[in-house]
């Protein structure tokens, strides 16, 4: 670890709450993306079937 | 081979089903050394500190904050003209990535000013634009969300993107023609003046090649995502219809 001297607390709040955002985002994309997937293969399923 | 070819959905999701893993393993890639090298093997600068280290996520979140924006601005103009659906729900899908790029830029550049200019927050030119193309970015989301035909959604929108497309370059350039404000000038510039040290540049370069390859990721999964769901809604809407 650096030492960030009189700095660290900004540093390390800017670091963690991009991290933060980007985690939420890339999480909320993928988890949509698996939900819809699967809905979308449930509905063809349905509709092959009659 | 035609450009075109790819607003074809099926076309679209056969190439970019190929692109992801590729995408995705390069993301890691220039994230992780690109923030690695700035966090842990650059040193201080003599005037800001240990705090210069911000620049490696504010200045490349910033730079994809409005390259969102135009990016939703070409493929709302192609929307517009040509009618592509795909194009639409590529626009729909970056705004999302777009927001939280701005909300990224915005806070890390609040948590840095503080410490720089004894402030979290002035009424500065590019400041304010920032904010103004945050809340566009809201009101494009909660257009999509509000209107249920989707191609009427899409056209308000493609007009909304077009207005919000003044702010994003306003905060691209604000600070070039107003000379007030606390922001400075851009930090890639070719002046060499404004430039920054190359001991913060390279990383830098690797950091924005990151978020840019992050942006592009999340586009395309978010992309599939909304025309699966076109499918989803067309195959649901058939059964309603016996």
């Amino acid at each position: 670890m650096p030492d960030l001297g009189k700095y660290s607390v900004e540093v390390l709040s800017a670091y963690g709450l991009t991290v933060l955002l980007l985690l939420a985002i890339s999480t909320l994309t993928w988890v949509r993306s698996r939900k819809i997937r699967r809905d979308l293969e449930q509905a063809e399923a349905r509709l092959k079937d009659g | 081979m035609s450009l075109w070819e790819y607003a074809n959905p099926k076309k679209f999701m056969q190439t970019s089903e190929r692109l992801l893993p590729y995408v995705a393993v390069l993301t890691a890639v220039c994230l992780l050394v690109g923030i690695s090298w700035g966090f842990f093997f650059t040193p201080d600068d003599f005037r800001m500190g240990s705090s210069v280290k911000i620049i490696y996520i504010h200045v490349p979140s910033a730079m994809m904050a409005i390259n969102a924006w135009v990016m939703m601005l070409v493929t709302s103009l192609i929307w517009l003209v040509r009618r592509h659906h795909v194009s639409a729900l590529a626009a729909k899908a970056a705004a999302p990535v777009g927001v939280t790029m701005t909300l990224i830029a915005l806070v890390t550049g609040a948590i840095w000013g503080e410490p720089m200019w004894g402030t979290y927050w002035a009424w500065d030119p590019r400041l304010t634009s920032f904010l103004i193309l945050f809340l566009f970015y809201l009101g494009y989301m909660a257009l999509w969300q509000a209107i249920d035909n989707p191609d009427t959604a899409a056209d308000l929108t493609s007009v909304l993107c077009l207005v919000g497309s003044v702010f994003a370059l306003l905060s691209r350039y604000a600070v070039n023609f107003w000379n007030q404000g606390l922001h400075q000038g851009a930090s890639l510039s070719l002046d060499k003046e404004e430039h920054v040290s190359d001991v913060f540049f390279f990383p830098l370069l690797i950091c924005l090649a990151g978020f840019v390859l992050l942006f592009v990721l999340l586009v395309l999964i978010r992309a599939r995502t909304e025309i699966r769901l076109r499918r989803l809604q067309a195959i649901e809407m058939r059964e309603r219809m016996g």
